[in-house]
């Protein structure tokens, strides 16, 4: 059991759900070409909805850390929607719980775009 | 070709304590051991493995995540960083229960490291870094955890983690 995403769009925001697990190989693949990808096509502004991520590990986390700064490098936004507990408490642990921006709620997170 | 997951041996002992916890005391010593192929796959069988082994000794939910969650970082340490993937090369896991208290020592063939130069990932310069976050967490989940440089070749860690409500015998 592996990572599953889905793409969606609310108004000038791509909102990724993701489900699953991002760990080595398939998952942190998975959410890398997702986020290029999207990049590619010129949206620079996404909100990864983790809600039902199940687990993460060092490799996921350091996919999310890229993701972050590749999509701040070409002047977009990467924020984190509905962090389950596990997940939660990794980014405390790794001190990244300040890096994102976290919302629990998706309305205000895509308000909070500028 | 070697199989991904061998159970090469398989050393059941018991204990039964004199006094109240009889029940509990007759799974306090237990040991398995089991080698790998160096590959991806083999980081999942033996989280699966290891995370049984500490549901089957009692551990609660939150420690089977931790133990989990170290048990697969150490083993991507083990078949990526020391073995390189190489075919040639296996990783072993040897699951301990001591009184109550759960070792895990893993193994692998490569080049080894050297655990005072890996960098601090929670240092400013290193926080948006994407690797190097492994040792740390593993750290983090355990009660214990020693690197040992093997000869002529490998590295062994040895996870440590205390039944609840037990710390670190000084």
């Amino acid at each position: 059991m592996s990572i599953k995403t889905s793409t969606r769009q609310v108004g000038e925001i791509t909102v990724v759900d993701l489900s699953g697990r991002i760990t080595l190989g398939e998952g942190s693949t998975m959410l890398r070409d997702n986020i290029r990808d999207l990049l590619g096509r010129g949206q620079k502004k996404i909100l990864l909805n983790l809600g039902d991520v199940t687990y993460i590990d060092s490799s996921g986390i350091g996919e999310l850390v890229s993701g972050f700064t590749t999509v701040t490098n070409q002047g977009g936004q990467l924020k984190l929607l509905n962090l389950t507990k596990k997940v939660h408490d990794l980014l405390q642990i790794t001190k990244l719980y300040t890096v994102f921006e976290v919302h629990n709620e998706e309305a205000a997170a895509v308000k909070s775009f500028t | 070709m070697l199989p991904d997951l061998h159970v090469y041996s398989v050393e059941v002992r018991s204990r039964i304590a004199p006094g109240e916890n009889g029940s509990r005391d007759g799974r306090r010593e237990k040991r398995v051991e089991m080698t790998f192929a160096s590959s991806l796959d083999s980081v999942d069988k033996a989280e699966e493995e290891a995370v049984r082994f500490a549901e089957e000794a009692g551990f609660g939910e939150e420690d089977l995540q931790k133990v989990g969650m170290a048990v697969r970082e150490s083993m991507v340490n083990a078949v990526l960083h020391g073995n390189q993937y190489d075919p040639e090369k296996q990783a072993a896991m040897r699951l301990e229960l001591d009184h109550g208290k759960l070792i895990i020592t893993i193994t692998d063939q490569g080049n080894g490291f050297e655990e005072d130069r890996i960098p601090d990932p929670l240092s400013t310069e290193n926080l948006l870094r994407q690797s190097g976050r492994g040792i740390f967490l593993i750290r983090a989940f355990m009660d214990e955890f020693h690197v040992r440089r093997l000869q002529p070749k490998g590295t062994e860690v040895r996870l440590i983690k205390y039944p609840a409500g037990e710390t670190k015998e000084e």
